[in-house]
């Protein structure tokens, strides 16, 4: 297994580096720079600002000094705001990101195993259709309209929710978290009804009922094992994906997270701020989907076996 | 009263196209301590009237129409689910066929051993996990799992087929039944194992005093355990007698057929073999697969140092356990697993020394028939796609000829040519073996191998793509290689049988002269496991051993 692990992050590193140079080439083709901003300031002022920060030497020398640095963990200083580096940013938007994800999470989880095994127990009935029906509305409901609702309902008229902030009120998590993680408990729920359904059609499940077992036993042990490594091998994906996009939710609620400093460095040309968290994101998509991998080998006896062998 | 006493039971299938009879008007009773054969081929009713005992038949499409099953006087069709759960844990046991899919993959053998203790639906039966596990790991060494206190832990992937079986039949026991059935419990397995099992069963069965329904579409399997038997076709009971009068006495045409097709005897038909002009040369194969999880070496040698020739014209039988290689042995002639060692001639070429793009004219002289019919025709392609396929890819038809080409094909292989146009699905097993045979015979091959090609067909069937095979060996001048883990079926078509045994030969001989004088005991042990479709010798050689 951890052969396996270390493997894939020997991997990871290949991959990191064409990250790393493709974004580096993407946003200093893209047209203006980080001090280009409206109002006109003298060419003197601009000439110093980039020998301050390098920008005056030719692409390549600032690339291989970019590389040296991140090797290093330091994405350097951002342009924008000025005296704080982007690892500190990094670190001040993170909590409330990663609270955010987290929770987003179980809502999926909860919502999404539930409805989905639920559905899986009774295909084609009417305990099917309801939350399948409900899981394609949230799939094809987008936060940016979502969380609007949301607000405007349980905010505005029943006045039960605070309608923005994060930590500051009682209750003031509950809304978004929902938002984020609407769309992504629809996709577990369709994910565990299509696995749960593969695993209830098994001759192994039908040995169970033959020993008499009762329909709780048979769906919580002996189904549920197998039914839902289709959703821990979505469950890394997912978690990068919730990190990675908790831009809007964060827009909507006025949530001090990541995303919201992830698209201002994109608008304000922020190279080293763009840079910056695109490695930090991709590092992580990289470690969640590994970790799930794990758990999924991890989950099947034979799987888990075999790894073990190749140690 | 009887133990079990089945009364007009019907059950039919409503689904799209109309409804199915599955069982129609079905009456048999079974006494404690009685074993009692239901025979039929596949879709003849028998299964899904066991099923509906323990209500396990998927509903809808199935739907009880009439009948009562009454067990203890306890009608088992119309109790309540709770009732249904209290028979199942406590009175009446099932084994499946497939020992491979019948246990869960993700749950330990132990913990799976014990749950009928510690679910029981009787909360007063119920048992602590310890005294669970004291009393399963006394019934795994009684049904003969050596080390059974360390396997208990272990998971259903760490076991053989015949290991998994015994495990299935002690899990069965484990709440003492009354009455045990069996659904094909041994069709997966090999005959030395299938021999251990059946042996297995009926000890159990005497020490315990269960009665059994025993499921088989084969009479041979069933005359050495069987006390009554009945025979059923297409939802009905056709006879329903004691063993010895379904054997000897039988008036009923369709048990006759049955009797008739269980493959039994010599090759009847000419040995073909030419001397001393071998097609096939094999010198000290080994074919060795990697794998980590096994052995610290990381190879398994699945053929491991085996030289043979088979003449023009032969039909050579290669017989052997799971395991033994055969399969292997049959796959790296026909250069579609890569060798280790060694060298393969067809006529005076080294196929292993040729490229693979040099390799595509000697493809289309060397062919393969598959077991499984369902999983090796590709379900998305005609029968017309999938038999004009290798005819266009090796220029034997041009647009022109292609459709006489086919219906030649599916003439030769017995097959209406209106099928021409349907899918693999709309098929039985056995038409499906034969369009695998007419593909196989498609590009005029001078050499086919045919990897246990009627194992997975009932004895009915498996008897007519027996002769089918015969016939296209002698009318395209084939020669072949039948590769079987049942031994009357080569003895019925080869000419020379190859004993194989963990990657090696352990014998070689004429077919009637290895049966009459085998030299190993492994040969003998092997032979000495194929159950006689006769009553009176099995019992005298049960009782002989």
């Amino acid at each position: 297994m951890w052969r396996f692990a270390l493997n894939r992050l020997l991997q990871a590193i290949p991959v990191l580096l064409i990250v790393i140079s493709a974004t580096f080439m993407l946003v200093h083709s893209a047209p203006g720079g980080p001090f280009s901003a409206e109002k006109s300031v003298p060419p003197e002022v601009i000439a110093a600002l980039e020998a301050q920060y390098n920008l005056d030497q030719p692409l390549w020398q600032q690339y291989i000094s970019y590389l040296g640095d991140v090797v290093q963990g330091d994405f350097g200083p951002s342009f924008k705001y000025s005296g704080r580096t982007v690892n500190e940013l990094i670190a001040a938007g993170i909590p409330a990101t990663a609270e955010l994800a987290f929770y987003a999470m179980m809502v999926a989880l909860i919502i999404g195993v539930s409805a989905g095994v639920a559905a899986a127990m009774r295909p084609n009935t009417m305990q099917d259709y309801v939350p399948m029906s409900a899981a394609m509305l949230g799939i094809c409901m987008p936060s940016f309209l979502l969380g609007p609702l949301l607000v405007l309902i349980f905010g505005i008229y029943l006045e039960w929710l605070p309608v923005s902030g994060w930590g500051d009120m009682p209750g003031d998590k509950i809304m978004p978290s929902i938002t984020l993680g609407t769309g992504y408990a629809a996709y577990i729920a369709r994910l565990s009804r299509g696995g749960m359904l593969e695993v209830l059609s098994q001759d192994y499940i039908r040995t169970a009922r033959a020993k008499g077992l009762s329909e709780r036993v048979i769906i919580f042990k002996h189904a549920m094992r197998g039914g839902l490594i289709p959703v821990v091998a979505f469950l890394g994906p997912a978690f990068a994906g919730l990190l990675g996009g908790s831009f809007v939710v964060e827009t909507i609620f006025q949530i001090p997270g990541l995303g919201r400093f992830y698209v201002q460095a994109a608008f304000n040309r922020d190279y080293t701020m763009i840079l910056g968290m695109t490695i930090f994101f991709a590092t992580l998509i990289i470690l969640f989907n590994l970790l799930s991998d794990m758990l999924a080998i991890w989950l099947d006896p034979k799987l888990r076996h075999q790894a073990r062998g190749n140690n | 009263m009887a133990l079990l006493e089945v009364n007009g039971l019907s059950i039919y299938f409503h689904s799209r196209n109309g409804v199915v009879k599955a069982v129609d008007d079905v009456s048999f009773t079974v006494d404690a301590g009685e074993t009692l054969a239901i025979v039929g081929e596949s879709g003849s009713g028998k299964s899904v009237t066991c099923y509906s005992l323990l209500d396990l038949l998927p509903k809808p499409p199935a739907k009880i129409e009439a009948g009562t099953a009454l067990f203890d006087g306890i009608d088992l069709l119309s109790c309540d689910a709770a009732q249904m759960r209290r028979f199942r844990s406590n009175d009446i046991a099932m084994i499946f066929q497939d020992p491979m899919t019948s246990l869960n993959p993700f749950i330990s053998i132990g913990e799976q051993l014990i749950e009928p203790l510690i679910y029981n639906e009787d909360k007063s039966a119920r048992l602590s996990r310890s005294d669970a596990r004291l009393r399963a790991i006394e019934l795994l060494d009684e049904v003969g799992i050596i080390d059974s206190e360390q396997r208990f832990d272990c998971f259903p992937h760490e076991f053989s087929g015949g290991m998994r079986q015994r495990v299935m039949i002690a899990m069965a026991l484990i709440n003492e039944p009354r009455l045990l059935i069996c659904d094909e419990p041994t069709t997966a397995l090999d005959v030395t194992i299938q021999a251990q099992i059946l042996a297995l069963i009926k000890t159990l069965q005497q020490k315990r005093d269960v009665a059994v329904i025993f499921i088989s579409h084969d009479l041979g399997v069933v005359a050495g355990i069987a006390d009554k038997i009945i025979v059923m076709c297409e939802g009905t009971v056709r006879e329903a007698n004691d063993a010895e009068g379904i054997f000897y006495r039988t008036e009923d045409d369709y048990t006759k057929k049955l009797l008739a097709a269980i493959p039994e005897g010599a090759k009847v038909m000419p040995n073909r073999a030419q001397v001393d002009n071998p097609l096939i040369k094999v010198q000290n194969l080994k074919t060795y697969f990697r794998d980590y999880s096994t052995t610290p070496a990381g190879h398994i040698k699945a053929v491991d140092g085996v030289s043979l020739e088979i003449q023009r014209g032969e039909i050579l039988g290669l017989v052997g356990e799971s395991g033994s290689g055969k399969s292997t042995l049959g796959r790296s002639i026909l250069q579609l697993a890569p060798i280790t060692a060694g060298s393969i001639h067809f006529d005076s070429i080294e196929l292993n020394k040729l490229s693979p793009a040099k390799l595509v004219p000697w493809r289309r002289k060397m062919q393969m028939i598959f077991q499984d019919p369902y999983a090796s025709l590709n379900p998305r392609m005609t029968v017309y796609q999938t038999l004009a396929e290798p005819l266009l890819y090796h220029s034997l038809a041009n647009a022109k000829n292609i459709d006489q080409q086919v219906q030649q094909l599916m003439d030769d292989v017995g097959l209406a040519r209106i099928n021409m146009r349907k899918y693999p699905h709309e098929f039985s097993g056995g038409q499906r073996q034969r369009i695998a045979i007419g593909r196989a015979i498609a590009t005029k091959p001078e050499l086919i191998i045919a990897d246990e090609p009627v194992s997975a067909l009932d004895v009915t069937i498996q008897a007519q793509i027996l002769d089918l095979i015969l016939n296209l060996v002698e009318k395209h001048n084939l020669t072949m290689m039948f590769i079987s883990h049942d031994l009357s079926v080569v003895r019925y078509i080869s000419d020379r049988v190859v004993v194989m045994n963990k990657g090696v030969i352990i014998e070689t001989g004429d077919t009637e002269a290895l049966w009459a004088d085998p030299q190993q005991q492994y040969t003998r042990d092997l032979l000495a496991a194929i159950p006689l479709a006769d009553p009176k010798s099995e019992r005298l050689r049960r009782l002989s051993r």
